[in-house]
C-alpha cells in the first residue's frame, strides 16, 4: 500500500491547558475528498489549525508525504503545497481583491491557478478586483478566500466551515465551483457542520465529538442513524 | 510681518527632520503594534556611526549614508529577529520594556565609546549656504532636509501600496497568523521591517547630525519629537506623519520667536492642543 499523502498518527493538541484533541488518527490518499463532520468544538478547527501549522504538534503526529511536518511552522508547511481556506474567510481587509489573491500565490508553487484561472473559476472576483475585500458580501468574500488558497497550487487544500453564515443559493454555487477544483487533481479536506453537503462532494468521512474520532468510513457505507449518533453522541 | 512668515517657513522645514524621526516609527507601529523607545537612541547612534565614517574615511556625510544606511538596516535585522520577536504577543508591555532596556543600553555604549562630548558631523558649505526667496533667506540644507522627508515619504507609501514587499506588511499588520498561512514567515517580515525603518532612521540621524551638535544623552528628545508627529498625523498615515512633523516643528519656531526659550514647550503644547481635540490624530488610517 503506498504511503499516504497526509497521515495523522495519535494527534493530541491543546490550547494551554486545555486539550482539544485526543489521539486522532487519519489517512488521505491522494485524489480523495474527504468530509471531517462534527458538532460545535468538536475539534475540526482545532485539527485544521493542527495541520497547517497554526498550532505546534509533535513532529511525527503529522506526516505529508512521509515527512514529519508537526513541529514546522505554517508558512513553512504552506511551501510544501497545503493550503487553508480558514474559518470565517479572514481576508486581509487592507488588501483589495486582487491583492489578497496575489498574497495566496506568495509561495510561489507553480500549478494551474494563476490571477487568470482563478478569475475564471469566480468571474465576479475579475470585475471587483481593484475593490477593498471587505467591501464584497459574504459569498464574494469567500469566492476570494478560496480563490487565494487556490492561488498557491496546492496539493491537499483544506476547507474550514465554507458554508458558515452564506446564503443556501451562495452555498449552492460555491459548492457548485468545488468540483471544478477538486477535478485538478487536488486532495482535499471538506469540515463541515453542514453534513448533507459535505457528503454529497466527499468519498470517506470522518466524524469527530468532544476531540475524538468517533466514526469512519466510505459515505455510502454509513447510514443515517450511524451519524446521528457519532455527531451528537448518544446511542442509536 | 516677514519675520512671522520667515518663522513659519523655517518651522516647515524643520518639521521635515522630524518627519524624518517619526517614519520608521510610524512604520514599525504599524506593522508590529510594537512601540520602540529606543528609536530616538538609534538616531544618534545613527550620527555617531556617520561621525566614525566620516572620520575614518575622509568622506562627507552624505557619502557616509552609503554605509550608515546599510549598517543601521543591518542592525535592525538583527535586533528584531534576535530579540524583539521574541517579545511580541499579545500583552503590549514587554516589548515596551524591552526597548526601554535597548535605550538605556544604546545611551551607555555610546556613552563608553564616544564620551560625552558634544560632537558634529560636518557638511562644508551646504551648512551655511542659503538661497534668497522673496526676501527670505531660506538654508540649503533645511531645504534639502525637507525635500529628502517628501522623497523618503513617498518611497515608503510606494513600498506599501505598490509592492509585493508592502503587500506583506499590510497582511502581516491586518492578521499574522493568516498572513503565516499564505507562506510569509512573520519573523522575517518584522525583521525587514525593522530594517527599512532604522534605514530611515540612518537618513534622520546624519541630518541630525549635520544640523546640530549632539552627544548620547538626546535620543530621549528626539524620540519625543518623533512621537509627537507620529501621534498628531495619526497613526498609520505616512502623509500624516509628515503633516505631523510640520505642524511641530511650525509650532515651535512659532514658539521660538515669542520667546526663544518657548521652543520645545510650543511643540508640546500643540501635540496635546490637537490630542484634546483629535485624539486620534489628524489623518488617523488605522480603524481598529
Amino acid at each position: 500500500m503506498p504511503e499516504p499523502l497526509l497521515s495523522l498518527t495519535a494527534l493530541d493538541a491543546h490550547y494551554g491547558d486545555f486539550q482539544a484533541l485526543f489521539g486522532v488518527d487519519m489517512a488521505i490518499e491522494e485524489g480523495e475528498v474527504i468530509a471531517i463532520i462534527g458538532a460545535n468544538g468538536a475539534g475540526k478547527t482545532t485539527l485544521m489549525r493542527s495541520i497547517s501549522g497554526l498550532l505546534t504538534n509533535a513532529p511525527e503526529q503529522i506526516k505529508y508525504r512521509g515527512q514529519a511536518i508537526g513541529a514546522l511552522r505554517a508558512d513553512q508547511v504552506a511551501h510544501l503545497g497545503l493550503a487553508l481556506v480558514p474559518e470565517g474567510r479572514q481576508l486581509f481587509p487592507s488588501l483589495s481583491v486582487e491583492e489578497n489573491l496575489l498574497l495566496g500565490g506568495k509561495t510561489g508553487r507553480t500549478g494551474p491557478w494563476s490571477l487568470q484561472t482563478v478569475c475564471d473559476l469566480f468571474p465576479i472576483l475579475q470585475e471587483r478586483r481593484a475593490q477593498a475585500s471587505t467591501s464584497l458580501s459574504g459569498g464574494q468574500q469567500q469566492m476570494v478566500a478560496i480563490g487565494r488558497a487556490l492561488m498557491s497550487n496546492p496539493d491537499l487544500i483544506l476547507f474550514d466551515e465554507i458554508s458558515l453564515g452564506l446564503a443556501p443559493v451562495i452555498i449552492k454555487s460555491i459548492y457548485e465551483a468545488l468540483p471544478g477544483i477538486i477535478g485538478q487533481g487536488t486532495t482535499a479536506v471538506i469540515v463541515e457542520q453542514d453534513i448533507s453537503k459535505a457528503l454529497s462532494v466527499s468519498s470517506r468521512v470522518y466524524c469527530l465529538q468532544e476531540g475524538r474520532v468517533s466514526l469512519t468510513g466510505r459515505v455510502e457505507d454509513i447510514t443515517r442513524d450511524q451519524i446521528t449518533a457519532a455527531y451528537f453522541g448518544v446511542a442509536a | 510681518m516677514i519675520e512671522w512668515v520667515n518663522a513659519v517657513v523655517q518651522g516647515i522645514l524643520l518639521g521635515g527632520l522630524y518627519a524624518l524621526f517619526a517614519a520608521g516609527l510610524s512604520l514599525i507601529f504599524g506593522v508590529m503594534r510594537l512601540v520602540n523607545i529606543a528609536h530616538g537612541d538609534l538616531i544618534i547612534l545613527a550620527a555617531y556611526l556617520g561621525l566614525t565614517t566620516t572620520t575614518m574615511l575622509g568622506v562627507h556625510p552624505f557619502v557616509a549614508l552609503l554605509i550608515v544606511v546599510p549598517a543601521m538596516a543591518g542592525i535592525g535585522y538583527v535586533i528584531q529577529r534576535g530579540l524583539l520577536n521574541q517579545t511580541l504577543g499579545p500583552d503590549i508591555l514587554p516589548p515596551l520594556l524591552v526597548t526601554f532596556g535597548l535605550s538605556v543600553i544604546l545611551q551607555n555604549a555610546l556613552l563608553e565609546g564616544y564620551t560625552a562630548d558634544p560632537q558634529k558631523l560636518s557638511g562644508g558649505v551646504i551648512e551655511t549656504a542659503s538661497v534668497n526667496v522673496g526676501g527670505m533667506a531660506l538654508g540649503v540644507l533645511p531645504l534639502l532636509t525637507f525635500g529628502i522627508a517628501v522623497a523618503v515619504i513617498a518611497g515608503l507609501q510606494w513600498m506599501f501600496y505598490s509592492t509585493a514587499l508592502g503587500r506583506g506588511f499590510r497582511a502581516v499588520s491586518d492578521n499574522q497568523d493568516i498572513a503565516q498561512l499564505m507562506g510569509l514567515n512573520k519573523a522575517h517580515v518584522f525583521g525587514l521591517a525593522m530594517a527599512l525603518a532604522l534605514a530611515v532612521t540612518a537618513i534622520a540621524g546624519i541630518l541630525l547630525g549635520i544640523r546640530t551638535s549632539f552627544d548620547p544623552s538626546i535620543g530621549g528628545g528626539r524620540l519625543i519629537f518623533g512621537f509627537e508627529a507620529v501621534i498628531i498625523g495619526g497613526l498609520g498615515n505616512l502623509w500624516g506623519t509628515l503633516a505631523g512633523g510640520v505642524i511641530l516643528g511650525v509650532a515651535q519656531t512659532i514658539g521660538a520667536k515669542i520667546d526663544p526659550g518657548w521652543q520645545v514647550l510650543a511643540g508640546h503644547i500643540a501635540f496635546l492642543v490637537v490630542l484634546a481635540v483629535r485624539p486620534n490624530g489628524l489623518f488617523p488610517r488605522v480603524s481598529h
